[in-house]
């Protein structure tokens, strides 16, 4: 058994002292049932036109069963989905300081222009003369990009993160395999996100682990013990996910360079940095950028994402198809390799998350140069602000100063009954989403703060406020309080453990027997 | 009764007529809190020791399981599937994964005992 | 600016409090030789005026679908979204909410999913389906690497009818995860034999329909075939209104499905973002990749949902994951659930009738257009047809005219010479007759 972060999964039960209603419904925290379950036949939410009278040419493959979906009015659809809507924490409804996840402000300018036909209502297979305007904005958003990155090329296909991180370590591979170099290793930090040794085992890579040193960066010197002819690269995450600089990091590229590997860089916390320095002066070869993170694109309940790759000199070659370029003509999607050029191939069916380019590019261009490097400062003094005013309540898991996010273990819960769960759990309570937890697994019961550069002092202030009091109910050991927390949402702890022993994926239609009950 | 080992990965091996039962200790289960899935190896399986044998899920982690010898899987418990909990309630009784057929006593013997394993989880704490 | 909601005062308490003179100390750890001393060389930021006026300008550089006679299909769909899955899906709560990591504040987000997932099985008759993928492609990739783990062999069978880009990301996947997926040629035809290539080596079939000619098949005999080899048959469709009028993949016998969903509650979006659905037996599930979404109880046993079978996924297992994946295509999912819940049963159903009789007509229409020929006897809403020319100048020619004539296959095939005569056209509810008399009227000009 090698693993030790266990942790409950299944609430303690316990009602809360609540009015009693008749509907159900608790003000304004409406039950909401499922859509299967509130149908009727013969009502419908849309008005088709009649169907044309023509043959059939359907070959004999038409469908004899119906489908078994519910039948609803256009009121009932609206309303089934902003009650959902209103049990949802949003960005839009409070602070999100989820470390990793840049939790900023998704403008509303954004989702104008995403929606303006000439970019929502365009086919990605449209002749070229007719999308010189789409295209242009993608060679825009490439430019941005390298600019800011310092790199000379980038591919804007991958569809998020994990996509990207494919891409680059596939750009790794492809670069290896042509001057017939065959590695099998990567190296990978102890903290690093999970899309990270899952994408280089996808790839057919042996993951091997570098430790932390006692400041929380990558161990050099355990590093530079397992550099060899069989090391493909390394896959570094800077800022990392501790929430620190990776202050070796040059002489980490420089090492892994002279060992024939390369070095990719996990954009993820690209926000620390923007504008303040560029991945492309650290030796980076390769690194994704989170467009619905440091780009401001809306999480939208957990996707869609776009996860645009910038490359180095070394790996510009092997960028995948499609690309943008720009000629006499015009600009132009090259879709098949051309000389000189050796792209490892296809990643996604069409060319990228255009509707997320867009809005990108209409937040990069908002915020400017100077806006975009006020930005990362702002973002790296609220979480220092943060660190500097729960240090001496919470163990901070490093002295500071930190970057854009702050790390937290659960030491100072230490014999309470109390953990870095339930912490959460009181945090959701008192009005705040909780921080990150349990990532990254370097230390114990982590819990990891960004607060982002979207919230002002009042509200940081007001988050420190209440994790103090939180904290400090649990130095009292006032266990109880927690495992029942939280109590003031729409469902209480939900029961994961059952979840998983007995799964129920997909709602089915009642036995006659049990309609009938 | 027939005499318990432990390995320092919290598994306990145990034989039974020609067969040596393995399952995880309870101290295993306390750490990783209520199991719901165990992904047992196929009747017949030849495994090394050390090699991974069992795989024992929780909500939120995954665990390998490694075999503490090497032998056949001569057969594996069924009810974890429809009943994971078993691993939780009775990790030495009801909930043991896997049993081997083939495997050195000696090897076995070699293992650390019930006061050497009890005092390994001393140090731990 | 309007997004930092900072004021300098705010920033010299802030840093006071911290005790550290300037913020460039909270840069210390960056190395000298990488410090950024003054701004980039990009624009500086500009009035949102100014940022709206230069994006229209540049969206007005595009002549959208809508301004044309569009019958552009291959693997993207032109439909009418109904007003309300836009407005739904902007309100703050779904538009700004993160994965639902913390189920008690996402029961929204949650139970939607399970209602996608429940739609998504629905419509393709299987047993159980994800939370989404980024799109189709991507979502056939993951089916093929599902099936290797399933059978544990390493050799897929693509069909040609399969769209030739699914095929590449297939192939891509293939070639650097190590495994074997070889495209067939394309098969414009439907006339492929794929159960002769079936061997004991063989991880899946993959097949496509209606194909990407718009081919129908029924694919029983050649599921059965697989199974019988040990093999899954993983199906692919990319048009997800043909399941209004088709049988659906699971009575067929499929044991994957993998498509795209962008048809429904999703606009074209010039190819991104696109919504990838996956469904599987029960009994595969555990190898499926993806979030899932899962209903339980809470503390005082009031019905909930939360994401679960966990331990399948990176943030977990890690590097044995089944798949890297992390985000999902939540927003589009939101809008596809929208979107078929406005529909229901019938209207579903009508609108892939409406769908079937319009492609029926504007086949009539170019049959009667002198040296053109429809290959398909049977389709959906998509079929090709056989020009006396090569097709890409004449699509370029009768967008000259206002219409977008449809996909030559020389764009999807761009090696092949024996395709360039080959032209895929697709129509959809938004076609008007007019439209498409048109359309035959234009190409009768142009040929």
């Amino acid at each position: 058994m090698d693993k030790s972060q266990g942790r409950t999964s299944r609430p303690e039960t316990g009602g809360v002292a609540e009015v009693a209603t008749v509907s159900g419904h608790r003000g304004l925290m409406m039950e909401e049932p499922l859509v299967f379950e509130q149908g009727e036949p013969g009502r419908t939410g849309v008005d088709l036109p009649e169907v044309p009278k023509t043959v059939e040419r359907l070959g004999g493959v038409k469908r004899r069963q119906a489908i078994g979906l519910p039948s609803l009015s256009e009121p009932q659809v609206v309303r089934h989905f902003t009650r959902l809507s209103q049990k949802n924490y949003a960005i839009d409804s409070g602070m999100y300081p989820l470390g990793s996840c840049t939790m900023k402000h998704n403008p509303r300018l954004n989702e104008k222009l995403a929606r303006l036909p000439g970019f929502a209502d365009i086919h990605p297979l449209q002749p070229a003369q007719t999308i010189q305007g789409a295209l242009e904005l993608m060679d825009r958003l490439a430019h941005w990009l390298k600019v800011l990155t310092g790199m000379p090329a980038v591919a804007l296909s991958p569809g998020a993160g994990a996509h990207g991180e494919f891409c680059g370590m596939t750009a790794i591979r492809a670069a290896l395999q042509a001057r017939v170099d065959k590695r099998n290793k990567v190296l990978v930090p102890e903290s690093a996100h999970g899309t990270n040794p899952a994408t280089a085992a996808a790839l057919g890579y042996e993951v091997e682990s570098i430790p932390a040193d006692a400041r929380g960066r990558v161990d050099v010197a355990a590093f530079k013990a397992k550099l060899g002819p069989d090391v493909a690269g390394i896959m570094l995450t800077n800022p990392n996910t501790c929430g620190l600089f990776e202050t070796d990091i040059v002489e980490i590229a420089r090492a892994m360079h002279e060992a024939g590997g390369f070095l990719y860089a996990d954009g993820a916390n690209f926000n620390a940095i923007v504008g303040r320095v560029r991945p492309g002066d650290l030796g980076i070869d390769a690194m994704h950028i989170n467009l619905h993170k440091t780009f401001s694109t809306p999480h939208g309940g957990g996707g869609p994402g776009s996860g645009p790759v910038v490359f180095s000199a070394a790996l510009a070659p092997y960028v995948p198809l499609p690309y943008v370029v720009h000629g006499p003509e015009g600009f132009r999607l090259v879709e098949t390799a051309e000389a000189g050029a050796a792209p490892f191939g296809r990643l996604k069916a069409f060319h990228g998350q255009m509707g997320m380019f867009v809005r990108a590019l209409a937040y990069m261009m908002s915020h400017g140069a100077d806006g975009l490097r006020q930005a990362s400062e702002d973002a790296v003094l609220n979480a220092n602000y943060v660190l500097a005013r729960l240090k001496d309540t919470m163990t901070a898991a490093f002295d500071g100063p930190c970057m854009h996010e702050a790390l937290f273990d659960d030491h100072f819960l230490k014999d309470t009954g109390v953990t870095t769960l339930d912490v959460a759990k009181a945090l959701i309570d008192e009005g705040f989403h909780p921080m990150t937890m349990y990532f990254p697994l370097v230390v114990h019961g982590a819990l990891l703060i960004e607060p982002t550069e979207s919230e002002t002092k009042a509200t940081l202030d007001h988050f420190v406020a209440s994790l103090r009091a939180v904290a400090a109910r649990a130095k009292s050991g006032d266990a109880a309080f927690f495992h029942a927390a939280p109590r003031l949402t729409p469902r209480r702890r939900l029961d994961e453990t059952r979840a998983a022993r007995q799964p129920v994926l997909r709602w089915r239609p009642p036995t006659p027997r049990q309609a009938a009950e | 009764m027939a005499e318990i080992r432990f390995t320092k990965e919290h598994e306990w091996i145990r034989i039974e007529g020609d067969v040596a039962v393995i399952g995880i200790t309870d101290y295993a289960q306390q750490q990783l809190g209520d199991i719901v899935y165990v992904e047992l190896p196929a009747v017949g399986k030849k495994l090394a020791k050390g090699d991974e044998a069992a795989v024992v899920e929780s909500v939120k982690a995954a665990s390998e399981v490694y075999a503490p010898v090497s032998g056949e899987v001569a057969a594996v418990n069924d009810g974890l599937g429809a009943n994971p909990a078993l691993v939780n309630s009775s990790p030495a009784g009801d909930g043991w994964f896997l049993k081997l057929r083939g495997a050195d006593a000696a090897e076995i013997k070699g293992l650390m005992d019930e006061a050497a394993y009890k005092k390994y989880l001393e140090g731990l704490a | 600016m309007r997004y930092l909601p900072h004021t300098d005062a705010d920033r010299r308490a802030m840093l006071a409090a911290i005790s550290a003179p300037s913020i460039d100390a909270l840069y210390r750890d960056v190395p000298a030789s990488a410090r950024l001393s003054g701004l980039l060389d990009l624009p500086k930021h500009m009035p949102e005026m100014e940022v709206e006026r230069e994006l229209t300008a540049l969206a007005a550089r595009n002549r959208s679908a809508g301004a044309m006679a569009s019958f552009l299909g291959g693997g993207a769909y032109r439909h009418h979204v109904p007003a309300a899955v836009d407005h739904l899906i902007q309100r703050g709560e779904f538009l700004t909410s993160y994965t639902p990591y913390q189920p008690e504040v996402s029961q929204g987000t949650l139970q939607m999913l399970f209602e996608f997932q429940t739609q998504v099985a629905l419509i393709s008759d299987m047993e159980v389906a994800n939370a989404s993928m980024y799109d189709g492609a991507t979502a056939a990739a993951e089916a093929v690497m599902m099936a290797n783990r399933v059978t544990h062999r390493k050799k897929a069978i693509l069909s040609g009818g399969l769209h030739p880009h699914y095929c590449e990301v297939v192939e891509n996947y293939a070639r650097w995860c190590g495994f074997e997926a070889t495209c067939g040629g394309p098969d414009p035809q439907g006339a492929e034999d794929l159960a002769r290539q079936i061997d004991g080596d063989t991880s899946c079939v993959v097949v496509q329909s209606p194909s990407v000619f718009g081919h129908i098949k029924g694919y029983s005999a050649l599921a059965a075939a697989a199974q019988k080899a040990g093999a899954l048959l993983v199906f692919v469709v990319t048009e997800i209104v043909s399941l209004g009028l088709l049988t659906p993949p699971g009575a067929m016998g499929a044991d994957i499905v993998a498509a795209e969903g962008q048809s429904l509650g999703n606009a074209l979006n010039f190819g991104g973002p696109y919504l990838g659905l996956f469904a599987t037996r029960d009994r595969y599930v555990r190898q499926m990749p993806g979030r899932i979404a899962g209903e339980t109880v809470d503390a005082d046993g009031r019905r909930g949902w939360v994401l679960t079978l966990s331990t399948r996924e990176q943030h977990i297992r890690r590097e044995k994951a089944t798949s890297n994946i992390c985000t999902n295509s939540g927003l589009c999912a939101l809008a596809f659930s929208i979107h078929l819940s406005l529909l229901g049963e019938d209207g579903f159903a009508r609108l892939a009738e409406i769908n079937h009789a319009r492609a029926v007509q504007l086949a009539e229409k170019l049959a009667a257009v002198k040296g053109v020929t429809v290959l398909n006897d049977g389709f959906f809403n998509e079929f090709t047809v056989r020009l006396p020319r090569p097709a890409a100048p004449v699509v370029d020619r009768l967008v000259e005219r206002g219409v977008l004539a449809g996909v030559p296959a020389s764009r999807l095939w761009p090696e092949r010479r024996d395709v360039t005569d080959l032209l895929i056209v697709a129509a959809t509810e938004t076609n008007s007759v007019a439209e498409m008399d048109f359309f035959a009227q234009s190409l009768a000009e142009a040929l």
